[in-house]
């Protein structure tokens, strides 16, 4: 019983006006001629001209992608093997103290992942720089991963894998051709998550930089803290729109992806 | 012994990265502060042996958690956390809950559109989310501009830098978390169970409150956990929207450390707040077992 009346209709508006007219302004004032940020005055794209001339915030965008790239790869693969072990491993001792690690970092606070990591950094003598962000991140962004990758590992049909043991595969042949083309969607928007998450991540990054590695939001924090600023204001808008095709271009492509899946079901089922 | 490697390299990174940094937060939060690098004592030096060691355990003692009870700002400060988290995750409830039966209502072929943009916020930076409020909700900001020239006031309304911008961020930022669990209980639901109701008698809104609502219980309670459990930790949106007079225990935090340098204090306030924590925590774990078990 689907019903879309006047009530569905007014909060599914209002909803979605509130969702995304604070980005929208976001984005029209950025094309404001103005330094005061709340006064039109007219259309300009100078703003972004000097956002792209200003080097600290090229340098702190590529020390943030660089960050990113790394450490949702670590992720990704230690994420990957950590949700085999939660799925697979069975029991084995301390397991009880591995699965809680895993979870613990989805529910604490920044603040506290990030004090711990600088005060071990700092115990251990590492010089905070890009490679400590990397560290942070990695770990608390594997849990994300293996979360995900777990959750598609417990619906796999594990006869696919025992089948191609049976044929003479090896256990990491079995893995690399049979599981991991099938978890691969799941993988895949593991190192996403990871990848956003580390793009996104301010209060980790400010404990665990140092002066000679700055990131993207650390940079972004230090100019929003004094006001609104109409170069912040373009930098927001060409972040959102990366976003935004980011998202629209996954979503269109898993949809054809499932599509094409049907399609090729119907025709083997027919050539039964 | 390939399993032990799959086992070992994930759980060895976890210790070192997750589990040590703990005990190293616990061991200062025991120490008392000094001007020194590491500005702490003890320090524990493995050179001296077993003898170090004793040394190093009788120097800890729980001054600073004395010290969080003594001092009001601590105190107050966890209290409005936890005061600032409920609400926000109420008004979050309230807020979230008509658009997650709107898209649950919704003709099929709009849904996955809707779900993308219920989804898309979440993907664009927290950051930039938070301070796309500082242009509306200053005192010569959009909304007071609006205001103005409708009529409404004639004087422009403080906004930002209180309590009330904190909640608007937080519901803002969160709603996703509070929308997506309720919308795919609901989605679930059996609409026949609705129809008998009615056939039976009910009016509309009877029938939402004595069916719909208890059904879509688990979603609800998953949705505030989701939001409470982060809110209580948030920094980030208290320190932007917030102003100085906004208390909130994750940017005491942050001053204790950045600020006054304090690092056996900052620690102290992080173990207490995880013991806060646990709670909740707990809580929704159990929460998530049993619509698990409902389900299976």
């Amino acid at each position: 019983m689907r019903r879309l009346t006047w009530f569905n209709a007014t909060s599914l508006t209002l909803g979605f006006a509130f969702l995304y007219l604070p980005m929208l302004i976001l984005i029209v004032y950025s094309f404001n001629e103005s330094k005061l940020v709340t006064v039109w005055a007219g259309f300009s794209t100078k703003w972004y001209g000097t956002l792209v001339q200003n080097e600290a915030f090229l340098d702190a965008a590529v020390v943030t992608l660089k960050v990113a790239v790394t450490s949702s790869t670590i992720a990704t693969v230690l994420g990957t093997m950590a949700a085999l072990v939660l799925v697979r491993a069975g029991r084995f001792p301390g397991r009880t103290l591995f699965s809680g690690m895993i979870y613990a970092p989805l529910v604490m606070p920044e603040v506290i992942t990030g004090l711990s990591l600088l005060l071990l950094f700092i115990g251990i003598g590492l010089d905070r720089g890009i490679l400590t962000i990397i560290l942070a991140h990695t770990t608390f962004s594997m849990a994300f991963v293996a979360v995900v990758v777990s959750s598609r590992l417990m619906s796999f049909d594990r006869s696919l894998e025992e089948a191609a043991l049976d044929l003479g595969c090896s256990a990491f042949d079995a893995f690399r051709l049979v599981t991991l083309p099938i978890i691969a969607p799941a993988v895949i928007s593991g190192w996403l998550l990871a990848f956003t998450l580390s793009l996104d991540d301010l209060v980790i990054a400010s404990f665990t930089a140092g002066p000679s590695a700055t990131t993207l939001p650390i940079k972004i924090w230090s100019s929003i803290r004094l006001g609104v600023s109409p170069e912040i204001n373009a930098l927001s808008t060409i972040m959102i729109g990366i976003v935004a095709v980011g998202v629209i271009t996954a979503s269109l492509v898993t949809k054809r992806a499932s599509l094409r899946q049907q399609a090729e079901e119907r025709a083997a089922a027919q050539q039964v | 012994m390939r399993r032990f490697a799959l086992i070992a390299l994930p759980y060895a990174w976890l210790l070192a990265l997750f589990l040590v940094p703990f005990g190293i937060v616990l061991k200062i939060s025991l120490s008392d502060i000094a001007l020194a690098i590491p500005p702490y004592t003890p320090t524990l030096d493995l050179s001296e042996g077993w003898a170090g060691f004793k040394d190093f355990l009788a120097a800890l003692d729980f001054e600073n958690f004395t010290f969080l009870t003594t001092d009001d700002l601590y105190w107050k400060a966890y209290l409005s956390s936890l005061q600032i988290a409920a609400l926000a995750t109420f008004i979050t409830l309230i807020v979230g809950y008509p658009i997650a039966y709107g898209m649950a209502n919704a003709p099929d072929h709009w849904r996955p559109t809707l779900m993308m943009l219920v989804i898309l916020p979440f993907w664009t930076s927290f950051l930039i989310r938070v301070y796309s409020w500082m242009g509306i909700l200053s005192t010569e900001g959009y909304l007071n501009q609006l205001l103005l020239w409708a009529g409404l006031i004639s004087e422009p309304l403080v906004i930002l830098n209180t309590p009330t911008a904190v909640y608007i961020g937080i519901v803002y930022t969160y709603l996703p978390f509070m929308i997506l669990p309720i919308y795919s209980t609901l989605e679930r639901m059996d609409g026949s169970l609705l129809e008998a109701a009615e056939d039976l008698g009910c009016s509309r809104l009877t029938a939402f409150w004595l069916v719909t609502v208890p059904l879509s219980k688990n979603g609800i309670v998953a949705g505030c956990f989701l939001v409470f459990i982060p809110t209580i930790g948030e920094f980030v949106i208290p320190s932007l929207l917030g102003g100085s007079r906004t208390l909130m225990i994750g940017k005491v935090l942050w001053e204790e450390f950045f600020n006054n340098r304090d690092w056996p204090v900052a620690s102290a306030v992080a173990v207490v707040l995880l013991l806060i924590l646990i709670i909740p925590i707990i809580l929704f774990q159990r929460n998530e077992q049993k619509s698990r078990e409902a389900e299976g």
